[in-house]
């Protein structure tokens, strides 16, 4: 009977209930978050199988139906399916947002590692454009990348994933200047390991637990920043199916009453982001109760 | 007196290696960038002649080296050369535009303290409340709205179903701004001349964007506000105060507010560049005719030296008010000077 399906799900819940006891409502919004996130996760893989119809199909049905029975979230106005765009959208946006989170990431952990562990004028230098950068509104930083860029969703990617470096590179070079005067990392200099070595062994993992954190909330932000920027019609063809897209389309039909173009992009934008949101708050009071000021 | 101007002279020469960072970034991002602005702007069909002429008159033959020497030359005189589609100066377009983005921010970051200083200092004298934990969520999921949504459906709601406000433009179509049009600032001005009429038009107007951009940013005040409180509410000082009786009231919203709000200035310098990036995407919602909308308009009509002219703008504005938090920040706190 131990190894019973009901008794493994008896263990799950038990052992969800008991971190639940143990962290308090951290616990509850680090699943929450979570579900948020798997659900639109599933429903981008599984488009093709439960989408009713194929989110370019200009004859899906009449013009700018309200939601009903045919079209569960209605039609726009080039006759296509909104469900359907949603279902498709969501491949764009994950995919933008988590590539572009982890082109930032390792650029950003690299640059902070070498920055903080050779220090010098390398390092002033570097800390220093990077502050700059950080303090410059990352939008219209991101604004002016794309509009550069030939539209596409690697030039999307790349404006996004650029806004993101300094924050990384800051966290991780505060790390690194702290880590590196440990007793551990003395003694494999002494030793003659190579720097390579000791910034792959014993810098690296030090690092990385906390950048998990702020990898999920930049997941989120990027999220926003992404559907900002289609929003405002930079970055993207119009042929891909895009919530930002999809929302600066519906605005034209909002004076006129078609509440459904504008009401569910910008519906599944929040949610997505807040999943994420949500998800690296918990980790964050989980894994460490001090990063995030209470 | 002296330690404190040492720190203003010290602070105002840290902005200047910023500032130059931030405009070779600039630079580098327009001007490197693959594509070619001229071809862009004259379509890919003009013949190499003109296109060769353009680009001497724009000074983009010229080795890149050059360009960026002259380019720092003219951002140092303030002046940011002229538009490529039309013949007007960046600076008298940005002059232009520049009020309506101060008139929205400011009343937006008014919306954010009235909104968050408040409710943050609620959620810490209620702490691990049924409300502290209801305050935070809204705290989070407003963070987690994209502010140009948050605008659209404010339309929808309170200009399309409702009528209750209007939803674009910062002066309805009544009203001439010819008549008052002096400084720019549309309150200051109607109340320059005494015209109640158009001020309230004015108002009524911004009304639903400095809401919007408002209430996104609130979330970010209610986190610090509620942190910063929790600090200040187990300090010696306000246990001292409740032991002698004074009424709860007072303590928690009058001396301990007073003592958090240091910590949450700082932080306001470090929030206006989400408020620059939110102002960009509530102009464009509410076709408020400011910065933002300027940015964009130029953008599509692929106006190099205005694009690069309004970004500049954006850095200087960024800048400049991180540089006056701080000194403002050294004048309330004198530690620090130091």
């Amino acid at each position: 009977m131990k190894h019973s399906p009901t008794a493994a799900m008896g263990r799950v819940i038990g052992g969800f209930t008991g971190m639940g006891r143990k962290y308090g409502a951290e616990w509850w919004i680090l699943i929450m978050g979570a579900l948020i996130i798997g659900g639109i996760i599933l429903m981008a893989l599984l488009a093709p199988l439960i989408a009713p119809y194929d989110p370019h199909d200009q004859e899906a049905g009449p013009q700018l139906q309200p939601p009903g029975r045919e079209h569960l979230l209605g039609t726009d106005n080039l006759q296509r399916d909104v469900l359907s765009r949603i279902i498709f959208g969501a491949r764009t946006i994950l995919w933008v947002a988590i590539l572009a989170a982890i082109i930032s990431s390792v650029v950003g952990i690299t640059l902070g590692m070498f920055s903080g562990y050779s220090g010098g004028a390398f390092d002033k230098t570097l800390s220093l454009i990077m502050d700059s950068v950080y303090a410059f509104p990352g939008l219209i930083l991101a604004i002016a990348f794309a509009a550069m860029l030939e539209p596409g969703i690697m030039s999307i990617t790349i404006a996004v994933a650029v806004i993101y470096i300094p924050t990384y590179f800051r966290l991780v070079r505060g790390q690194t200047l702290t880590i590196k005067e440990e007793l551990y990392v003395e003694s494999a200099q002494a030793i003659g390991a190579p720097n390579l070595v000791i910034l792959g062994k014993y810098i690296f993992p030090n690092v990385i637990a906390t950048t998990a954190v702020v990898f999920t909330m930049n997941v989120g932000d990027a999220i926003m920043i992404e559907a900002a920027l289609t929003y405002l019609g930079l970055g993207l063809p119009p042929s891909i199916v895009d919530w930002g897209m999809d929302l600066a389309m519906g605005k034209k039909y909002l004076p006129s009453g078609q509440w459904w173009l504008i009401t569910f992009p910008g519906v599944m934008i929040s949610t997505l982001a807040l999943g994420f949101t949500m998800l690296g708050e918990g980790l964050a009071e989980i894994l460490n109760p001090r990063l995030l000021e209470r | 007196m002296k330690n404190l101007l040492r720190y203003i002279i010290a602070r105002t020469l840290l902005t200047i290696p910023m500032l130059f960072i931030l405009l070779t970034i600039v630079f580098a991002v327009i001007r490197i960038m693959p594509g070619d602005p001229v071809s862009a702007m004259l379509g890919g069909h003009a013949p190499e002649k003109v296109i060769e002429q353009k680009k001497e008159e724009l000074g983009l033959n010229k080795p890149l080296i050059v360009q960026y020497g002259n380019y720092l030359w003219q951002v140092a005189h303030l002046d940011l050369g002229t538009s490529m589609i039309f013949k007007q100066k960046v600076t008298s377009a940005i002059t232009d535009k520049l009020p309506a983005t101060i008139e929205l921010t400011i009343f937006g970051m008014l919306v954010t303290l009235l909104v968050g200083v408040p409710l943050g200092a609620y959620a810490a004298d209620n702490r691990r409340s049924g409300k502290d934990y209801l305050i935070r969520l809204f705290g989070i999921v407003i963070y987690c709205i994209p502010v140009y949504w948050l605008g659209l459906m404010f339309q929808m709601i309170f200009g399309v179903w409702l009528d209750w406000f209007p939803v674009a433009g910062r002066t309805g179509a009544r009203v001439f701004v010819s008549t008052f049009e002096q400084t720019g600032l549309y309150i200051i001005d109607t109340l320059l001349i005494n015209d109640w009429a158009a001020l309230w038009d004015v108002l009524m107007h911004l009304v639903l964007p400095s809401l919007t951009l408002g209430l996104v940013l609130s979330g970010i005040f209610i986190r610090l506000t509620r942190a910063n409180m929790l600090d200040v509410l187990k300090s010696d000082y306000i246990l001292a105060a409740e032991a002698r009786g004074i009424r709860h009231f007072p303590v928690v919203y009058k001396h301990g507010l007073l003592n958090a709000f240091v910590p949450i200035l700082t932080m306001m310098g470090l929030q206006v560049s989400l408020l620059m990036a939110g102002a960009v995407l509530t102009e464009s919602t509410f076709s408020w005719p400011g910065m933002g909308r300027l940015l964009l308009e130029r953008i599509y009509l692929r106006d190099y030296p205005t694009i690069q002219g309004v970004i500049v703008i954006f850095a200087l504005i960024v800048a400049f008010m991180s540089l006056i938090v701080d000194i403002i920040y050294a004048l309330i706190d004198p530690r620090v000077r130091y």
